[in-house]
Order: C-alpha cells, then structure tokens, then sequence
C-alpha cells in the first residue's frame, strides 16, 4: 500500500515537473521520474501477487530501455537545440510550431 | 441458321465497307448489296415454300435460331431469329427497296467524299431491319428497333456538318425515343404479367390476362409503333428527317423503318383483337393522321415534304386498318406503299440530282428534261393516288374496306384523305414536270444507275396489285376488290386528281391562287397546324423549368454542401489554431488532463 502510494506521489511529482519546469533538462528529469515510478509500481504489483511476475518483468525492461533511448534521444536534442540559440527554457521555442 | 446469316453478313459487310475506307470505295461500296439480295433471296425462297399459314407458322421453326439471352429465377428470355411467312414478306420489301437503294445511291453519292461511312450504314441499317422482321421475341425486336433507330439517327445526321441536318438527327432520336419508352414500358409490363417475352409466347398468355392488362399492353405498344411510324402526335420528327440523303428518306423514312410500327402490331395483332379500346384508339389516330397529314401535304413546296406527309399520311391508312382488325390489309397496303414511295423518294432524289433544287416552285418542265424520271414518277403518283390498276389501289382499296365495314365515320374520312392524296401528288407532278424550268441551269436526266432502280420499282408499283389474290391466300382474309369502294374511291381519285391537275396550274402563281381562297386553312396546314412549333415551345419549356430546377439544385445544394464543408473545415481548423501555440507545456498538460479524464472514464464505466 505505501509502495503504490509512493509510487504515485514520484509520478505525480514527475508530471508536476514537466508541467512546471521552465529548463529543459529539469523537464527531461521529471519524464524520467515518472518513467521510474510507473516501473517501480509494475515490480511492486507483481511482487503483491496482483500481476503475473515475467509479464510484469518483461514490461518493466520495455519500460528501461525505452527511458534509456528517451534520455539519450532528449538529451541530445536538449544539447543540439542550446547550440542551435543558446536556449535552454521550454518557452523560448514556442515558435516551433507545425 | 439462314436467318442468322441474315443479319451477321450485312453487320460483317459494313464492317468491311468501314475500315475499307475512301480509297477503295468504288468497288466496296458496291458491297452493300450482299446483305439485300440475301434477304431478298431468302425472303423469296421462304414464301415460296410457306404454307397458307394464318398468322405467324410452324414453318419457321426449321430456319430459326434461338437461345436464352438471360436466365433467372422467375423465367428465361428469349431470343431468336426466324422466318416465318409474315418477316419472309418484309424481308423482301427490306431486301429490295434496300437494294435499289444501294444502286441508286451509287450515282446519287457519287460526289460525296464520306461514301464509305454511308454504304457502311446502309448495310448495318439492312441488318437491324432483318433482325427486327425476323426476331421471335419482343427482347430480340426491341433491340434491333433501336438499332434501326440509330442507322436513322446516324443517316439522317449523315451531312453533319449542316446544322439542320445534326438538329433533324437530334430531334428524330428524341421524338422516336419517346414511342420506345412506351414499347419498353410494354415489355416490361409483359414480363411482371406473363413471364415471357417471346412473340409466341405472350400472343398465347395473354387471353388469360385481364382485359385493363390487355389494353394497357396494347396502347403501350401502339405508343412504341406511333413513334416509329410518325403517327400524330409523334409524326414531328419524319418531315425534318428529310434532311438526310433522299436514297435514305427511300430506305428508312419510306418503306422499311417507319413502317416497322405497322409490322409490330401486325405482329401482336392478336392482342389487339382481345381489346375493343386499344383497336379504336389504334382506328382514331390512324385516321386522324392520314387526314391531317394529307391535307398539310397539299400546301407543302418541298418536293421531299410533301412525300414526308404522303408517308405520314399513308400510314395513318396502315395504322386506321389495324384499328379495323384488318392486319392483313395494313400489310398489304404497306408492301405496295414500300415500293411506290420508295419509287417516288428516289424519283425526286433523282429530280433533285437533276434540277439542284428541292423546291417545287423552282422546278417545272422536267418531264421535258428528264423524260424516265418522269414516266416513273408519273406511274408512283399514279399508285399513291390509288388509280386502278396500280398496286396502290388494291391495297387502299383494302385499307378503305375494312376500316368503312367497322366505322364508316372513318371510312368517309380516309375517302376525304384519299381525294386530297390524289389532290397532292397532281399538284406535285404538275409543279415540277409540266410548264417551263423556272430554277437555274440545265435540268439534265440522271445516269442509268439511278434510273434503274426506278425502272424495277416502277415495274413494282404496277405489278404488285396482283399481288392481293396472293396475299390473301398466304394469311387469310378475304381476297379481290369491294366493288362499290374500288369504284367509289376510283371515281373521287380521278376527280380529284383532275381538279388538283387544273387548279394547280404550273407556276406557284396558282398555289398563290388557291391560298388566298382558303385564306387561313391554307396558311394553318402550311405550318403543319402549328403541331411542330407547339411541340418545340413545350420542349423549350420543359427544358427551360428542368434547367432552372437542376441549376438551383446544383448552386443550392451541390455547390451549398462543397462550400459548407469547405466552411465548416475552415472554421474548426481557426477554433483549434488557438490551441497549437507552440507552447510545449501547454500541450503535456492536455495530455495529462486527457490521460486523468480517460482513465477517470474507464473507472467509471468499468464499475
């Protein structure tokens, strides 16, 4: 029970994060907050007999890699996008749009 | 098989004729006359072997081919080619007047660069009209009714680039077209009533059906024939496919296509024999249109209108004996009238090859000029008008019989019609033999390949008479002359042919005369009593209400459905502009807001 609620409380600060960070990399840490929380909610679900254990595994090492290629994916736009303007707030590129 | 060969050949030879092309048209075009004389041959050859059948014969089993075009659950139709006694006569008239047609056209065409395409026609026209005369089902004869009804098209329009000639074309589709929608109608209306379609068939059900049936079918069909044989109020379309070559005026708008509608309902006459109502309505148009037709022949100065309204006239005589029930006397008159009209189109064909005009105040004296277009014409008028013992008169003589036995209100009407036709072809022989050439240049006489052709129908038109004694063997009915009619309308043709002879005295002097007595009856059946024009104004008017109507539909609804779309999109795509500014947190909180409210959904639904 206070895992699923710690679970929840890291996931909902990771979306705070995103919504209100004005710095991209504090914007890509909060996306990996909530990565980290919804992964450590599908062990712990597992280990509580909710889920069944290699399905809960299996999604759990999805989850790592695809937070592993995001990271290196945003990390690298975040260096790209600074050396493109010297900008690193989120609202300085509002004029990428489609 | 021979009547399968009947129509393939012909279709074959057009083929050949088509793709030939200009170069070789000297000799192909003489290719045309394949598919005549084999149907002129197997016409013969079949009467000759018939029995005296009655209507329709066993006999045509033996010749005929037949297939299921369309099988369904409710039934299969039929279709099938044939040669019984009655097809075996008109393929003769076909055969012939196509024939000489083919020849005559050979001078007549000789000039034209597109030759090819008109022998070409010619011989698709000769297979439509045997597949019509031959089919055994209705399916197989209404196709084929279309398809002589596009020769005509096409042949009509065949100088298309006249204006006239593409809007007579146009006009002569559209007129027929509507009598098709009535013959259609009627076979439809046979296939939900008797589930068969072929001839034997449905003459064989039908005195089961009931009698509102029967005479719905009937009028139906005689709306179809009506239309094909340019009866009142369809007659429009036949004086102004006189815009076509004469050779085909001979063909198509004399002896064979117009008079199909005759032949339809000699074909179902026994249908028309179970329906008192059909026959009279059958008797009044017929005798209407023979009257009228006639009196309008008399004011007209085109030598080619005034054999369009003989013809209009003429089978307003056919179609008044099948309103009398005497089918056998419509066939008979139609022979005869086949092969005196067709003489007569050809005569004024050469006339006009002759002279270079068509107006009979521009003509005069030819008989000087053109000695053997003369005679011949001289011998057609002398039929059409009925003199004895021309083949006209037997067969008028026929036609007047039956129709004064059944209603001699009528009788004395077709009397009246046959004194004005004697009235018109006097006129119409004095106009343009008789007095001096008032047109300009040299009349000369035409070539002998055109003037043979009505030699043979000439010959025809005299001879055929005989021809009643033998008809009335092969299909019953009485044989020989009513004398008191034969002497009786002799006596008014004479009459009248004397009176027109004098009264129309060379020159249109005496046509100015003879109008200014009747003042405006002359001036009314000049304009053909204003049927056409009123037929085109309501034309117009449907046309006009219909393009009004379809062009408010189209800026209402077609262009208001394009534009409110176009509207719509354009206005949602604005609203959600708003929200793409760019702003990317912004967007993640609607995602998450839309992630908490999917998931708020799914708890809530899922309880």
């Amino acid at each position: 029970m206070i895992v699923v609620v710690g679970c929840a409380a890291a996931f909902a600060l990771g979306l705070y994060a995103i919504l209100t960070r004005r710095d991209l990399i504090g914007i890509l840490v909060g996306a990996e907050l909530m990565l980290g929380a919804a992964n450590v909610q599908l062990v712990s679900f597992a280990l509580l007999g909710g889920a069944d254990p290699a399905v809960a595994s299996a999604f759990a090492l999805i989850i790592l890699v695809t937070a592993a290629a995001e990271a290196a994916i945003g990390l690298a736009l975040v260096v790209t996008a600074y050396r493109a303007g010297r900008r690193s707030q989120i609202d300085e590129f509002a004029e990428v749009t489609g | 098989m021979t009547a399968l060969w009947l129509v393939v050949v012909p279709v074959v030879v057009a083929l050949v004729i088509a793709a030939a092309g200009r170069r070789p048209v000297r000799f192909t075009r003489w290719l045309a006359l394949i598919g005549p004389a084999l149907a002129t041959f197997a016409g013969v050859q079949a009467l000759l072997g018939a029995e005296p059948a009655g209507h329709g014969g066993a006999a045509a089993e033996a010749t005929g081919v037949a297939a299921d075009w369309l099988s369904a659950a409710s039934g299969s139709i039929e279709i099938g080619l044939a040669i019984d006694p009655l097809a075996a006569v008109m393929l003769v008239v076909v055969g012939v007047v196509a024939g000489m047609v083919v020849i005559f056209s050979v001078g007549y065409m000789a000039e034209d660069r597109s030759q090819a395409r008109y022998f070409a026609l010619l011989s698709a026209f000769t297979a439509a009209m045997s597949m019509l005369v031959l089919s055994t089902s209705l399916v197989g004869l209404f196709v084929a009714w279309e398809l002589v009804g596009a020769c005509s098209y096409l042949l009509i329009g065949f100088w298309f680039t006249k204006p006239s000639a593409a809007r007579a074309a146009i006009k002569a589709f559209l007129v027929t077209r509507i009598g098709d929608v009535g013959l259609l109608l009627a076979l439809a209306l046979l296939w939900r009533e008797t589930g068969v379609l072929s001839i034997a068939g449905v003459l064989e059900a039908a005195p089961a059906l009931a009698p509102a049936t029967i005479t719905t079918v009937a009028l139906l069909l005689f709306v179809g024939a009506a239309g094909k044989s340019a009866q009142f109020p369809l007659h429009i379309w036949l004086p102004d496919a006189m815009e076509g070559p004469t050779p085909v005026s001979a063909l198509i708008h004399a002896a064979t296509m117009v008079a199909a509608g005759v032949f339809l309902l000699a074909r179902t006459a026994p249908l028309f024999d179970l329906s008192e109502t059909a026959r009279l309505v059958v008797l009044i148009v017929g005798t209407v249109t023979a009257l009228g037709a006639a009196t309008v022949a008399v004011t007209q100065t085109d030598i080619k209108r005034v054999l369009a309204y003989s013809t209009i006239s003429q089978l307003g005589f056919m179609f008044a004996a099948l309103g009398a029930g005497a089918w056998v006397a419509a066939m008979f008159h139609l022979v005869t009238h086949a092969a005196f009209k067709s003489l007569l189109f050809l005569a004024s064909g050469s006339v006009i090859h002759g002279s270079g005009t068509q107006d009979l105040h521009e003509m005069g004296g030819l008989g000087k000029a053109m000695p053997l277009t003369a005679v011949t014409w001289a011998i057609g008028v002398a039929a059409l008008a009925g003199l004895p013992p021309l083949a006209g008169f037997f067969s008028k003589d026929a036609v007047i019989d039956a129709v004064w036995v059944h209603a001699p209100a009528a009788g004395v009407a077709l009397f009246v019609a046959s004194a004005l036709t004697a009235l018109y072809a006097a006129r119409a022989t004095r106009l343009a033999f008789t007095g001096e050439f008032r047109g300009s240049g040299h009349p000369h006489e035409s070539p002998a390949v055109m003037t043979a052709p009505l030699v043979v129908l000439a010959t025809a038109a005299v001879a055929l008479g005989a021809a009643s004694w033998w008809f009335a063997d092969l299909f019953g009915g009485h044989a020989g002359l009513a004398v008191p009619i034969a002497v009786a309308s002799t006596a008014i043709a004479v009459v009248a042919a004397l009176a027109g002879w004098r009264l129309f005295g060379a020159g249109p002097a005496a046509d100015e005369r003879v109008a200014g007595a009747l003042g405006g009856l002359w001036r009314a059946a000049r304009s053909a009593y204003g049927i056409d024009a009123l037929a085109m104004r309501a034309a117009g008017g449907i046309e006009r209400v219909s393009a009004t109507i379809a062009e408010r539909f189209d800026r209402r609804i077609v262009d208001g459905a394009v534009n409110g779309v176009a509207w719509l999109a354009r206005r949602i795509g604005r609203e959600f502009n708003e929200l793409q500014s760019g702003e990317g947190q912004l967007y993640a909180a609607l995602v998450g807001a839309g992630a908490v409210l999917l998931v708020s959904l799914a708890l809530w639904l899922g309880r």
